[in-house]
């Protein structure tokens, strides 16, 4: 095996890792965890200068996928958020796949500008591993469609400039085939945004479509094909798009703690430590050998199902033990005066329960895993 | 980059499947046992002469993880490791000395050292290799290993260098250790999967229920990214790579550093493969005529022969956080 980068992607990661360092400022923490806006938009637009977003858009970029791993590596490692710029690029290379020209004019440049977010309409309040349930409906009237239904955890879609949203188009056909999706812009008229406060301080949001009027030309893909869009928006994520290493920073937070407390003489600190600096690298070679499958013109869903698994549930348990570890200062807060790793455990804590969650749950990764690769029958349940 | 076995990899992985397929079966694996080691065996495994300073770590890790699946009671890795450094010493079987020769001049629990004609091994400030006559026997032990204590004076002595020199030696056992133990955990995954598609509870497999797929679901990932690490350390060793770890970067290429990380993951996973496996075969797990148990107990034997993972995790930690670092920083 060969696990040395290119010399043009190394280059590329330098590039990346001095925009993420100049951008990822306390002053840009402090605006995040006020806001609950989990988003650096100058960082955003910074990388967008160097051309450095165009250069990753999954279907588009020269550097898909080598470079689109490295490029949410590198923000992630450094502990800045990943999620909004990452549906948005995603989103990007799945409208220039099946988007219209229109589509493609006009979202392709304001994402790779590093200015324009995107939303994702996909679960409803009742509905979230069973998507082919969903029951937002788009109506036939003359030459439009006419939306009604709620979607939740429609996370940016304050900022977004644009919702991708699945919706049913024919009750009559199989569940997950009489639906389609559409690119629908923020500011239509109907749309509401209601503010879905979380845990880990992130504000995500419940979005309501109450008779949104819009033309043929906001459908994306095929008419009762939005299945098939879905599907190509996976295949374009891999999981090479972050959520694989935050880990790292909270190593990282963890020691500096360690070491300034004094605590990182002890014999129980540094094992923990050493042993979450190994599963954070095999989450990492993971995730690298999900981008080599990729780049070698495979599709790794099923590693990337299996990297998803361990690396959420080796940081929800890193973050516990740095959590027990530290005591009664680990449950002190962001700028709370004696706060252990200056409040990030605590932050962490709060944070890892999520991951085992979006994107795909535990048990659904454990499903296709179960069926597809290792062949057993489909489970009773 | 590429992160799969390359076309010769696979096609020495094929050859070394077919040949323990054929020569290290279960029942092979049973009449070596107490001892772990079948001479006739070795013989074969001697003759196809992958050994040598021309093999790569990388390709005889490709080898110790077939030798892994089928638990072959052989000592490949620890010839694997010192049998390049005593070209010239005589013929053979070869193997290291974990630890240090103790005040009274012996190797306690040396890994085949019931069997071996030259052991390898530190005393004092010298690294030594001593022929002598094995044992043939040693105590019972977990993972029916070949273990046996041995004198580092008494034989036919020679010294190879400083005991520094020892550290190249464990980080390459290390490495294909690791590679055994990721093949115990695969051929305990399979087991698993064999098994719970035979047995029939309540009119079904038992493979069906969701309770057991997702008991064995989380398994293949852990599995590959054993390999992924055994493979990485093993070509850091190969390249003679540089001591880079950068922990905040996730950017480690040390050879000793992987080894070791290689090393206490691929034994946490064998065991919690092992463990799941064993389970899922219900009480015939724990039955002697089932295979699963002969994989759980070396999937411990083997990982802990080197010692507690604690002290290997604070050697680890010692590279990660000097403790030069820790005590300037302390002051902050």
């Amino acid at each position: 095996m060969d696990f040395e980068l290119s010399p043009e992607v190394v280059a590329y990661r330098e590039r990346v890792r001095r925009i993420v360092a100049a951008h990822h400022t306390p002053e840009a923490i402090r605006v995040q965890h006020e806001t609950g806006t989990f988003n650096n938009p100058s960082l955003n637009r910074a990388l967008a200068a160097e051309g450095l977003i165009e250069r990753a858009v999954p279907g588009l970029g020269a550097g898909d996928p080598i470079e689109l791993w490295v490029l949410f590596n590198e923000i992630e490692k450094a502990g800045s958020p990943v999620d909004a710029l990452g549906v948005a690029v995603m989103i990007a290379g799945v409208v220039q796949h099946v988007g219209n020209e229109r589509q493609k004019a006009e979202l392709v440049p304001a994402v790779t500008s590093g200015e324009a977010l995107i939303c994702m309409g996909y679960s409803e309040p009742d509905v979230g591993s069973d998507l082919s349930a969903l029951t937002t409906r788009a109506v036939r009237d003359g030459d439009e469609w006419v939306i009604n239904g709620a979607k939740m955890w429609t996370t940016m879609a304050h900022e977004a400039s644009w919702v991708i949203l699945l919706a049913r188009t024919d009750p009559d056909l199989p569940r997950h085939k009489g639906l389609t999706m559409f690119l629908i812009p923020m500011d239509t008229p109907g749309i509401r945004v209601d503010p879905v406060h979380t845990m880990a301080t992130e504000r995500t949001n419940a979005t309501f479509y109450d008779d949104v009027r819009v033309g043929d030309d906001c459908v994306l893909g095929e008419v009762n094909g939005g299945w098939r869009v879905m599907s190509v928006a996976l295949s374009f994520e891999r999981g090479v798009m972050g959520g694989t290493n935050p880990g790292v920073p909270l190593l990282e937070h963890t020691a500096a703690w360690a070491r300034r407390s004094g605590r990182l003489a002890e014999p129980a600190v540094r094992e923990k430590l050493a042993r979450v600096a190994i599963d954070n690298h095999v989450a990492a070679l993971l995730t690298q050998r999900s981008a080599w499958i990729a780049a070698s013109g495979g599709l790794p869903g099923l590693e990337g199902s299996m990297t998803k698994l361990f690396a959420s549930e080796s940081y929800q348990k890193a973050s516990r033990w740095f959590q027990e570890m530290a005591g009664a200062e680990g449950l002190l807060q962001l700028e709370q005066p004696g706060a252990a790793a200056d409040g990030w455990i605590e932050y962490d804590a709060r944070h890892s329960p999520v991951t085992t969650i979006y994107g795909g749950t535990t048990e659904i990764n454990k499903n296709n895993i179960a069926e597809r690769h290792l062949g057993l029958p489909r489970a009773r349940r | 980059m590429e992160l799969a076995f390359s076309s010769d990899q696979r096609e020495l992985l094929d050859a070394f499947e077919q040949f323990f397929a054929n020569e290290s079966g279960p029942a092979i694996v049973r009449r070596a046992e107490p001892l772990g080691h079948d001479d006739s065996l070795w013989h074969k495994v001697d003759a196809m002469e992958v050994w040598g300073s021309g093999a790569s770590t990388s390709d005889l890790a490709v080898i110790a993880e077939s030798a892994g699946r089928w638990i072959a009671p052989v000592p490949f890795v620890e010839h694997a490791v010192a049998s390049p450094l005593i070209d010239g010493l005589g013929a053979g079987i070869a193997t290291i000395s974990l630890r240090p020769a103790d005040a009274d001049g012996v190797w306690r629990l040396v890994p085949a050292g019931a069997v071996a004609d030259v052991v390898i091994g530190v005393d004092g400030a010298d690294l030594v290799a001593v022929r002598s006559t094995p044992p043939g026997s040693g105590p019972l032990n977990h993972a029916s290993a070949p273990l046996a204590d041995r004198s580092a004076r008494d034989g036919e002595r020679t010294v190879l260098g400083p005991a520094a020199d020892m550290a190249m030696l464990l980080a390459r056992w290390k490495v294909l250790t690791a590679a055994s133990l990721v093949g115990v955990a695969s051929m305990s995954l399979e087991l698993a999967l064999k098994y719970v598609q035979e047995r029939q509870q309540f009119g079904v497999p038992i493979g069906s229920f969701q309770a057991v797929q997702h008991g064995l679901a989380d398994l293949p990932g852990l599995i590959d990214g054993a390999r992924l690490l055994a493979h990485k350390a093993a070509g850091a060793i190969d390249r003679g790579a540089d001591g880079l770890c950068n922990i905040a970067l996730n950017e480690i290429d040390d050879p000793l550093a992987l080894a070791s990380m290689a090393f206490v993951f691929a034994g946490d996973v064998a065991a919690h493969a092992t463990d799941r496996s064993l389970h899922f075969h219900g009480g015939y797990g724990f039955a002697e005529e089932y295979d699963i148990q002969l994989y759980y107990r070396r999937a411990r034997g083997w990982a802990l022969i080197l010692g507690e993972p604690a002290a290997e995790l604070l050697t680890l930690a010692d590279r990660f956080w000097p403790a030069a670092a820790s005590a300037q920083g302390s002051g902050h």
